[in-house]
């Protein structure tokens, strides 16, 4: 039953990650693509807590906490760069 | 106890796929810049706090290292993601709108991001302190 719940989690979070990809290349403005950036790194998050369940591994909590901060970081970043024109002024 | 344990994990499975999916396709969905900002900032943080909570409790029930890492990124996630909303909002404001199009805050105060009164927003509200903050700026 696990098994199963854990294909359909797999394909919607990589149908998700289709949509974010989506969204990157065709977007009305900047704010959007740095929108789906993030959505993609929160969702790869998702992706790797399912693999690591797959494979019962505990391997992938520091990839995935590496994950969470360097896309915060960088969301945050590339925002702040939009706002003021530079990240640290 | 194990059965229960399954139909747990499963359904929070289930419950955490179908988040992350509505949240992405409201990304390309929504029609407006700021209603798409509603979408995932929300859906998809519920979705993986689903995934999450779900492998938790596999590690929990199933296997023998178990532990509370994934409630540290769920915590992170959930500490992180206003204030990345926050911060492609303020983007927004800025690249589509000019000031005077923005809906009126009240108050005889303009929005914080853009600052006309930003030294005088905040110290309103206390008359000593911003007495204090312009005694000590001159």
């Amino acid at each position: 039953m696990i098994g199963y719940a854990l294909y359909f989690a797999f394909a919607c979070f990589g149908i998700g990650q289709l949509f974010c990809l989506y969204r990157v290349v065709i977007a009305p403005g900047v704010g959007d693509r740095v929108l789906a950036l993030d959505t993609m790194s929160i969702n790869m998050i998702a992706l790797i807590a399912l693999f690591g369940i797959l494979h019962d591994t505990a391997m992938y909590f520091e990839i995935m906490l590496l994950f969470a901060m360097v896309g915060f970081v960088s969301t945050v970043a590339y925002a702040k760069f939009l706002l003021r024109g530079d990240v640290i002024e | 106890m194990e059965y229960f344990a399954e139909i747990l994990i499963t359904a929070l499975l289930v419950l955490g796929g179908i988040f992350g999916l509505v949240g992405s396709f409201g990304l390309v969905k929504l029609p407006d810049q700021m209603t798409r900002l509603h979408a995932p900032t929300k859906a998809a943080t519920l979705g993986v706090g689903g995934i999450l909570m779900a492998s938790l409790c596999w590690f929990f029930f199933f296997s023998d290292h178990s532990s509370w890492h994934e409630l540290l990124i769920t915590l992170f996630l959930f500490l992180t993601a206003p204030v990345t909303g926050l911060m492609i909002a303020k983007t927004n404001m800025h690249l589509t709108w000019r000031p005077e199009e923005l809906p009126d805050p009240g108050e005889d105060r303009n929005w914080a991001t853009f600052g006309q009164s930003a030294d005088r927003s905040l110290m309103d509200a206390v008359p000593e302190v911003d007495k204090a903050v312009r005694d000590h700026r001159e």
